[in-house]
């Protein structure tokens, strides 16, 4: 065998991402369904020389990656619907104090501990507004076991770059089927590693001042230099302000740093979107029944496509506007009760015309409910 | 080769869920086909019915559940008669002779094996049960090759049990020959 095949779950696939890129550090409080992560890390990660915690809880958890990662190290961390819900004030630290972090939740159905062993997207909107005040944030999902692998490392590398915690929002199918994952050489997919500043021991280094390009350099802390960090508004020494020029400096940056790279961070697969009349979009599991879906109705001749977000947040509004400008219908399929739906009526220029297909009883959707919903709009009843 | 949906059942322990995973893994890796396979968890998986569907294909798959399966092996009696309705007009349906009597009005070609007996007699361990339904799923259906299941088996079972692993499901082939 020339290439390096596996048959493996999403969760390994996952682990799999995370150790090519060069986790270094995992913490994490294993809860189903995405406790094969912490299983299969708790055995991978020391043997490559890495950490591996398992907290008290998942509040500790995401403290413990935090305090890692402002050592100078790669880190994730993994839960479900709850553990999530936990995390969310830590979560809104690492976004102030602008820690890399990967965060995985791979969803239940909720609210509160709901159904851990079936399906269910119904975190999209909490990946994105869950910890308060504004702020903006990263978002990935995938249906595929190779795409869980690469949108994996693509996590790691967005965090780094722009300093931010990065969410992998998996869901129960996709963390627990077994399919072929092929594992690329090591360099063959490009990683983006820790920016350290070049200042010298010694010499003032000023942990919150970005250079030209936005990018702010980091020394490992207990390493050469001594600098605060805080959740609260702060100066470029790292040290708390009220000055009302700082603190408006401070949250535009933490937006802008984000939406003004969606374009580029933004990452979606399109099929067959030239004529049709017809735009699913999806992501996640729901995402291979669409795809299903749309194969078998193009060979039937009807004018369907299908839009997959793999990035759900920043969400690619520009994209999609354009994308969906000429479709008669555009159809959401997701499960939950129309989380993204929303986003894509604010998207798309008439939103009369978008329509949510969803499934909340922790089954997948079947071809059969999506042919059902296109029978509707097409006018030939269900 | 047509694209195959199997849906293994049996109750908890049976091993039915390793079972399927050691065919898809061998379908992927050793026979360069496409495979997919996901379970049932929860409680209905500890000591209920149990479940696991794999796809087998030449193409991609992008729905990973199973409908309608053209193969259905039934280990306990709970699982049959939860599952036999669901089986595909004129599929086969592979069930164990001590734990399942099958029922007349189901459209399918039913096989019945005595593969709990076969294993307790010749070999004497239990454990094995599952890989002798594999035997005789292969050998039916041909969907693997024998070799194939064999080298997944060395590759992912500890090497005491290699033997008696590969002697079950060489008595499943002959029984399914038979």
């Amino acid at each position: 065998m020339k290439r390096n095949v596996k048959f493996v779950q999403g969760n390994e696939a996952c682990v799999e991402g995370a150790l090519y890129a060069g986790l270094d550090f995992f913490a994490g409080y294993p809860i189903t369904p995405s406790t094969e992560i912490a299983e299969h890390l708790s055995e991978r990660l020391p043997i490559k020389g890495g950490k591996f915690i398992q907290m008290e809880d998942e509040i500790a958890s995401m403290c413990a990656i935090i305090g890692a990662s402002l050592t100078g190290k790669k880190v994730m961390t993994a839960t479900s619907g709850p553990g999530f819900s936990l995390k969310q004030e830590a979560l809104g630290y690492a976004i102030m104090a602008e820690i890399p972090c990967v965060i995985v939740n791979v969803q239940r159905g909720g609210p509160s501990t709901g159904n851990p062993t079936h399906v269910s997207q119904g975190d999209v909107n909490q990946a994105r507004w869950g910890s308060h005040g504004d702020y903006a944030i990263v978002v990935m999902t995938a249906s595929t076991i190779q795409d869980v692998f690469e949108v994996t490392i693509r996590a790691f590398n967005i965090a780094e770059t722009y300093r931010t915690p990065v969410i992998l929002l998996f869901d129960e199918i996709i963390g627990h089927m077994r399919e072929k994952l092929i594992l690329p050489e090591p360099g063959e997919i490009p990683l983006v590693e820790r920016m350290r500043t070049s200042v010298k021991s010694g010499v003032d280094y000023h942990p919150y001042l970005p250079r030209e390009d936005g990018r702010l350099p980091m020394s490992d802390f207990g390493g050469k230099h001594r600098y605060n960090v805080t959740g609260l508004f702060h100066d470029m020494w790292g040290f708390p302000s009220t000055k009302p020029e700082i603190v408006h400096g401070l949250l535009r940056h933490l937006n802008d740093k984000i939406i003004n790279y969606a374009e580029s961070i933004c990452m979606y697969k399109e099929f067959e979107l030239e004529d049709a009349e017809i735009i699913f979009i999806s992501y996640g599991a729901s995402a291979r029944t669409v795809l299903h879906t749309v194969k078998n109705r193009r060979k039937a001749g009807e004018k369907v496509g299908f839009i997959e977000l793999q990035t759900l947040w920043p969400f690619p509004y520009n994209i999609i506007r354009r994308k969906c400008a000429n479709a008669r219908h555009v159809i959401v399929v997701e499960m939950n009760m129309g989380q993204l739906t929303r986003t894509v009526k604010n998207a798309v220029e008439d939103h009369r015309k978008v329509f949510l297909m969803n499934r909340i009883d922790g089954l997948l959707i079947t071809v059969s409910d999506i042919r059902n919903i296109l029978r509707m709009l097409q006018g030939k009843g269900v | 080769m047509e694209r195959c949906r199997i849906v293994f059942s049996g109750s908890g322990g049976q091993g039915v869920i390793t079972a399927s995973i050691i065919l898809a893994h061998a379908a992927v890796i050793f026979d360069n086909l496409e495979a997919v396979q996901s379970q049932s968890y929860g409680p209905e998986a500890r000591g209920g019915a149990t479940r696991s569907d794999v796809i087998i294909s030449e193409s991609q798959i992008y729905f990973p559940k199973v409908i309608q399966p053209n193969i259905l092996i039934s280990l306990t009696q709970e699982a049959y008669n939860k599952f036999a309705p669901i089986i595909r007009p004129g599929g086969i349906l592979i069930s164990d002779r001590r734990f399942v009597t099958t029922g007349r009005y189901v459209d399918a070609v039913q096989k019945s094996f005595p593969m709990f007996e076969t294993v307790m007699a010749d070999i004497g361990n239990p454990i094995v049960f599952n890989i002798c339904m594999l035997g005789v799923l292969i050998e039916l259906t041909k969907i693997v090759r024998e070799e194939s299941v064999i080298k997944t088996l060395e590759n992912n079972i500890p090497k005491k049990f290699i033997d008696i692993n590969k002697k079950a499901l060489f008595l499943g082939i002959d029984l399914a020959k038979e």
